[in-house]
C-alpha cells in the first residue's frame, strides 16, 4: 500500500515535474521560434553538440542557481522568502489526484494509477487552485515596491473572479457524468456513443443502419463543447500566461508581482507556471480529453485483443503502458495547444479580462448548466 | 500514537498556535490575514481527518481561497504598513486585560460542557460527508433555510451594490 503510492509519486515527480517542466520551457521556445519565424534556442551547447537547444533547460538551472539572491531594502524578508514556495507547493501537489492510468485487475489484487483516489477529486483540485493565488499575492506585498503591490491586486482580482466562473463551467461536466471522482470520469469516458442517437428521441424509430454506425468517443469535449472553452479560458487566466498575464504585464507594471525576486526564488515562479500548465494540461485531459483511454478501443477490447497471445497478466500490463502513453501524449497535446494560445493572442486590458469573465462566461456557464439539465431530463438519464 | 492521532494534534496545534497568532499580529495586517489562512488550512485538515471531504473542500475553496484572499485585496489595496496604527492608547490595554479575562472564562465553560454536548459516538452512516449525501440532504430536509440564505445573501449583495454605488455616483 505505502510502496504503491511512493512507486506513484515518484511517477509523477520524475515524468510530470522532473521530465515534462524543463522540456516545458524548451518547447514553448522552440515553438515561438517557429511562429515568429526565428530559429530558437539553439545557442548553448556541450563541446558543440547543441541538441537542437534541448541543453537550455540544463544552462538555466545553472544560471538561476548561481544568481545572487536578493532581498530588496524595507521588504517583510521572511515573507519574501516564502512566497515562491508557496506558489510552487499548490500546482505540485495537484497532481495527487490526476489519473495517468486506469484501474487494472491482476488476479485478486487492484491496481489504480492514481497516487490519491478520492470522491472529491475535482473539488480537491478547485482547492489546489485557490491556494495557487498566495504565491503572487504574498509575493507582491512583501516586495516594497508599488509595482510589485499592483501586480499582486491584479493577481488576486483575477484569481478570485475566475475562481467562481472555473467552478461553474464545469458543473455540466459532473452532471453528465454523475461524479466528482476524477478515475470514475476517465472509466465513464473509455465508450463511444452514437452521435445520432438523438434522432430516436424525436420521434425517428427507424434508423438507416449507416447513421447508427457513426460514433464519437464518450469524451467531455463532446458532450460538452461549451463547458470546454469556458474551462479553457478561466484555467488559463488563473494561471496568468499570457493573454491574461495582467499581473506580470511587462509593458505597464515591469513583471508584476515578481518583480524584485531574483536567481532561483524569480526561477520558481516560472516553475509553478510551467508545472501548472502541465496540470491544465492533464486536468483538461481527464475531464474532456478521455483520460488515459484510447478511442474507440475500450479496455476490456484492448486486453481481449493481446490476450489469447500473451496471456491476461501480461496483456493487462501492456493495456496499462498503452493507457499511459495515450496520456501522456494527450497532455502534450494539450500543453502544445496551450502554447499555441499564449505565442498567438495578445495581451488583454483589464477591464476586458474582467468583462469576459462576469459578463460573459459566467452567464453563459449557467445557461450551459440549465441546457444540460434540461437535455439530461429529456433522455432521461438523470 | 496512530497517523491520524498525530496528524489530528499536529493540526489542532497549528489551528491554535496562528489562530492566537492572527491576534497577535494587530499591526502587521497582512501577517494577521496569512495566519487566519494557515488557520483554515489546519481546520481543513481536521475536517478531512472527521471524514466530512465536502466541509474540507469548501473550507478551503470558501474561506481560504476567496473569503480571505478577497481580505488580503482590501489591506492591498489600502497598503496598510504597520506605522499606520499608532501606539496602544492606555485604553486600550485594560480593553485587552478584559478581553483576555473573558475569553478564559468561555474557554473553562466550553471546556466544562463539551463532554455533555458530544451525542453517543456511533458508526457513521454511508457517505458520511460526502458531496453526494450532503447535496440530496441540503435539497431535500434543510431546503428551506437554504433558499432563505440564499435570499438573504442576494439581499445583501443587492444593498451592497446600491450602497457602493451611491458613493461613486
Amino acid at each position: 500500500m505505502l510502496l504503491a503510492v511512493v512507486l506513484k509519486t515518484l511517477f509523477i515527480v520524475l515524468v510530470a515535474i522532473g521530465a515534462l517542466a524543463p522540456v516545458i520551457t524548451w518547447i514553448e521556445r522552440k515553438q515561438s521560434a517557429v511562429m515568429q519565424d526565428r530559429i530558437g534556442a539553439n545557442r548553448a551547447d556541450i563541446a558543440g553538440i547543441t541538441a537542437l537547444g534541448l541543453l537550455h533547460p540544463l544552462a538555466d538551472v545553472i544560471k538561476l542557481l548561481s544568481k545572487e539572491d536578493v532581498v530588496p531594502t524595507g521588504a517583510n524578508r521572511f515573507m519574501h522568502l516564502m512566497a515562491p514556495m508557496i506558489a510552487v507547493v499548490p500546482a505540485i501537489i495537484a497532481f495527487a489526484v490526476i489519473p495517468y492510468g486506469g484501474v487494472y485487475q491482476f488476479g485478486a489484487t487492484t491496481v489504480s494509477l492514481v497516487p490519491a483516489d478520492i470522491d472529491w477529486g475535482l473539488l480537491y483540485l478547485f482547492a489546489t487552485g485557490s491556494l495557487a493565488a498566495y504565491g503572487g499575492v504574498i509575493a507582491g506585498w512583501s516586495s516594497n515596491n508599488n509595482w510589485s503591490l499592483l501586480g499582486g491586486v491584479r493577481n488576486t482580482a483575477q484569481m478570485i473572479s475566475y475562481e467562481v466562473t472555473m467552478g461553474l463551467s464545469v458543473v455540466g461536466i459532473f452532471m453528465v457524468f454523475g461524479t466528482l471522482k476524477l478515475t470514475d470520469m476517465a472509466i465513464a469516458q473509455d465508450t463511444t456513443f452514437r452521435v445520432f442517437g438523438f434522432l430516436q428521441l424525436i420521434g425517428f424509430d427507424e434508423m438507416p443502419a449507416t447513421l447508427d454506425w457513426v460514433r464519437l468517443p464518450y469524451w467531455g469535449i463532446f458532450l460538452q463543447p461549451l463547458g470546454f472553452i469556458f474551462f479553457l479560458t478561466c484555467i488559463m487566466a488563473e494561471n496568468k500566461r499570457p493573454p491574461f498575464d495582467m499581473p506580470e504585464g511587462e509593458s505597464e507594471l515591469i513583471a508584476g508581482y515578481f518583480l524584485e525576486y531574483s536567481g532561483m526564488r524569480f526561477g520558481l515562479f516560472y516553475m509553478a507556471e510551467f508545472i501548472e500548465v502541465v496540470v491544465i494540461a492533464g486536468l483538461l485531459t481527464a475531464l474532456f480529453l478521455g483520460g488515459w483511454s484510447v478511442p474507440y478501443l475500450s479496455q476490456e477490447m484492448i486486453i481481449a485483443a493481446i490476450e489469447p497471445v500473451l496471456g491476461v497478466g501480461l496483456a493487462t500490463v501492456l493495456c496499462m503502458g498503452l493507457h499511459v502513453t495515450t496520456f501522456l501524449l494527450k497532455v502534450l497535446v494539450m500543453i502544445w495547444f496551450q502554447m499555441l494560445i499564449r505565442w498567438s493572442l495578445p495581451r488583454f486590458r483589464y477591464d476586458q479580462v474582467m468583462d469576459l469573465c462576469w459578463k460573459i462566461i459566467l452567464p453563459l456557464s449557467l445557461a450551459n448548466i440549465f441546457a444540460t439539465a434540461l437535455v439530461m431530463l429529456a433522455i432521461g438519464a438523470a | 500514537m496512530g497517523v491520524e492521532a498525530f496528524l489530528f494534534y499536529a493540526l489542532a496545534l497549528l489551528s491554535l498556535f496562528s489562530a492566537v497568532a492572527m491576534v497577535g499580529f494587530v499591526r502587521n495586517t497582512m501577517a494577521g490575514a496569512l495566519s487566519l489562512v494557515v488557520t483554515m488550512i489546519s481546520l481543513a485538515g481536521i475536517y478531512v481527518l472527521l471524514g466530512a471531504h465536502l466541509v474540507a473542500a469548501i473550507q478551503i475553496i470558501v474561506y481560504a481561497g476567496a473569503i480571505l484572499v478577497l481580505f488580503l485585496f482590501v489591506i492591498m489595496l489600502l497598503d496598510l504598513r504597520t506605522d499606520d496604527f499608532g501606539s496602544m492608547r492606555p485604553g486600550r490595554r485594560l480593553l485587552k486585560v478584559v478581553g483576555v479575562v473573558v475569553s478564559t472564562a468561555l474557554c473553562a465553560v466550553i471546556v466544562q460542557l463539551l463532554p455533555d454536548a458530544l451525542p453517543e459516538a456511533g458508526p457513521l452512516p454511508d457517505g458520511f460527508g460526502g458531496f453526494r449525501d450532503v447535496g440530496i440532504r441540503l435539497f431535500t430536509e434543510y431546503v428551506v433555510p437554504v433558499e432563505t440564505a440564499g435570499l438573504l445573501l442576494l439581499a445583501a449583495i443587492v444593498g451592497a451594490v446600491i450602497l457602493a454605488k451611491r458613493r461613486i455616483d
